[in-house]
């Protein structure tokens, strides 16, 4: 059975539909992504599989309960990461841990065992008594995953887990996540970061307006919806050449400021031709998720 | 489903209750001390200075007649601070509540933590000052002791009544209408620092519909060693008060976070 299936979800605010049909279904053991803008309907989404968000319409199925009839019981068997730390201020690392242990029903001697561990995971061993005020971003960040991890869940759901944390904290939390991977345990996580979700999902969605505009693997996206090669083509004029001569050589153009992507086939002709103009500075790269997620969502600013 | 009148509730409130109770315990003296400063200034500040130029109020000395009143007054305020602050803190700009609701806890299980939390807090500073005003021997007799459930329901009802301004309110700012407009009014109209019957019968007419009102009319009676007037009335007025105002905060903050 799917930890986490998703049919057909709607739901709307004051008449504008957040999430509008959307349906995707987990396998076991992979890490699956969300990926989306600002608004995209992301977290609306993970807050109607949780349960505290009422859709209008459609079925989650969350670790084998229906949802939101029986949300507290499939909540037993996940674990949440939210975009916001909300650890509790007033307590030290270990307090948080027992307490959160408590809203699963767990009595302190079976939780206090775990602490240990938890904090090892969290790169915090040692660290029981520290205020939860005296850690790094990151450390809070990590702290919240072990949290997450207290009853053992099957299957996490992370919303953003990296966004506001610096590269080294980045790829700390990116690396503890495989390991819970390796571990055998399911992933749910919602990112507009291309290089997390490249790295970390086996499969991944893109949305945009509360609808899926694709689905697969990330080097299967790329295959499926982009030429293979890029050529950013950057300098004053650039938008001007473009216009007058990108055509030629790429079948597909986009400007953005001053730089001009040229998604191409084989790049060797229009590499060529660019080799004679002075004026415009060149970038030749294989095409990745950023140019697939652009594509699909446009290049409008979603704020 | 997202709006049944009669709040779902489980064993898991009480986790919450520890939560807050864990919170309360690192900073349970200088909370203890702050709760019954502030009632002692006014209690010995008017019951003895006050006091001195009056005759007896209502047959006992002006101080052990304000005494009883600011039990309940203390416990009263106990309460509405804990409902209305210390919730908002947790509710709004910690997010405790949220970090809650992704374990198996619901919203209603998370409220109720707080009510039973903010009526507990209240009825150890009632209690406190029962303690103080006892050791100045302004109690008769051991009557007294049923004081503490009278003051149990009193943290209730105001804890409810709180938990409602906390659903509707977009920041701190909001709760001093409700401390000004109402709380404060309450103080002077349901018999605190005089009785009531010194006031025009209109506004007599509608403190006898105020939570205080009936708090102060058991109270009183038992610190002066009687035995209460109409009970049952004040009892399940109190009672009323908690459970209805409970329902319509559990149906307004449901509104406000599970959208």
């Amino acid at each position: 059975m799917s930890p986490l299936s998703v049919s057909t979800l709607r739901k709307s605010y004051e008449g504008r539909e957040v999430v509008a049909g959307l349906s995707f279904e987990l396998r076991r053991g992979e890490c699956y992504g969300l990926l989306g803008p600002n608004g995209a309907g992301k977290t609306t989404t993970l807050r109607c599989c949780l349960g505290l968000t009422m859709p209008d319409s459609g079925e989650i199925l969350l670790a084998g309960e229906p949802v939101p009839e029986r949300a507290r019981e499939a909540r037993m068997k996940i674990g949440v990461v939210p975009q916001f730390d909300n650890l509790d201020p007033d307590f030290t690392a270990a307090e948080n841990l027992i307490v959160y242990g408590r809203y699963f029903g767990m009595a302190d001697a079976d939780i206090r065992p775990l602490i240990p561990g938890l904090l090892e995971f969290a790169g915090l061993a040692g660290k029981e008594k520290a205020n939860i005020r005296s850690l790094s971003g990151g450390m809070k960040r990590r702290l919240t995953l072990a949290r997450a991890l207290v009853n053992d869940p099957e299957l996490l759901l992370l919303d953003e887990p990296t966004t506001g944390l610096d590269p080294q904290a980045r790829h700390l939390i990116w690396e503890r996540l495989k390991r819970l991977l390796a571990q055998g345990k399911t992933i749910l996580l919602t990112t507009h970061f291309m290089d997390e979700a490249e790295r970390l999902c086996q499969r991944l969605a893109i949305i945009d307006g509360g609808r899926m505009v694709g689905e697969g693997a990330p080097r299967e996206l790329i295959r499926q919806h982009i030429e293979p090669q890029v050529v950013e083509v950057y300098g004053e004029d650039a938008p001007g050449w473009a216009e007058r001569e990108a055509k030629t050589y790429s079948r597909r153009v986009e400007t953005s400021g001053e730089t001009a992507f040229c998604y191409v086939e084989d790049a060797t002709p229009l590499l060529a031709h660019l080799a004679g103009q002075a004026a415009l500075r060149t970038l030749h790269r294989p095409a990745n998720l950023e140019d697939v997620f652009l594509k699909l969502t446009g290049r409008e600013l979603r704020d | 489903m997202n709006t049944p009148l009669i709040p779902r509730l489980s064993l898991r409130a009480f986790a919450v209750w520890r939560r807050n109770f864990l919170v309360w315990k690192k900073l349970a003296i200088p909370s203890m001390l702050g709760n019954l400063a502030d009632p002692m200034i006014y209690l010995f500040g008017l019951g003895y200075g006050l006091g001195g130029m009056l005759p007896q109020v209502g047959g006992v000395p002006y101080i052990a007649f304000l005494a009883a009143g600011t039990v309940c007054a203390s416990t009263m305020n106990a309460a509405s601070f804990e409902a209305l602050y210390s919730a908002f803190s947790r509710m709004h700009v910690q997010r405790t509540w949220e970090a809650i609701m992704n374990a198996p806890v619901t919203l209603d299980d998370v409220l109720a933590g707080e009510l039973l939390w903010a009526a507990a807090k209240a009825t150890l500073s009632g209690a406190a000052i029962l303690v103080v005003i006892a050791a100045l021997g302004f109690i008769a007799s051991p009557l007294a002791l049923w004081a503490i459930p009278v003051i149990f329901l009193t943290g209730l009802a105001f804890a409810a009544l709180g938990l409602i301004v906390t659903a509707l309110a977009p920041s701190y700012d909001f709760f001093m209408y409700y401390f000004t407009l109402f709380i404060t009014p309450m103080v002077l109209v349901c018999g605190v620092f005089f009785p009531a019957d010194q006031l025009p019968p209109l506004v007599q007419a509608i403190a006898a519909w105020l939570p205080l009102t009936h708090a102060v009319a058991l109270v009183r009676p038992l610190l002066f060693g009687e035995v209460p007037a109409s009970i049952a009335l004040h009892i399940t007025a109190l009672l009323a008060v908690a459970v209805v105002a409970f329902c319509i905060a559990s149906v307004l903050i449901r509104r406000r976070l599970l959208k």
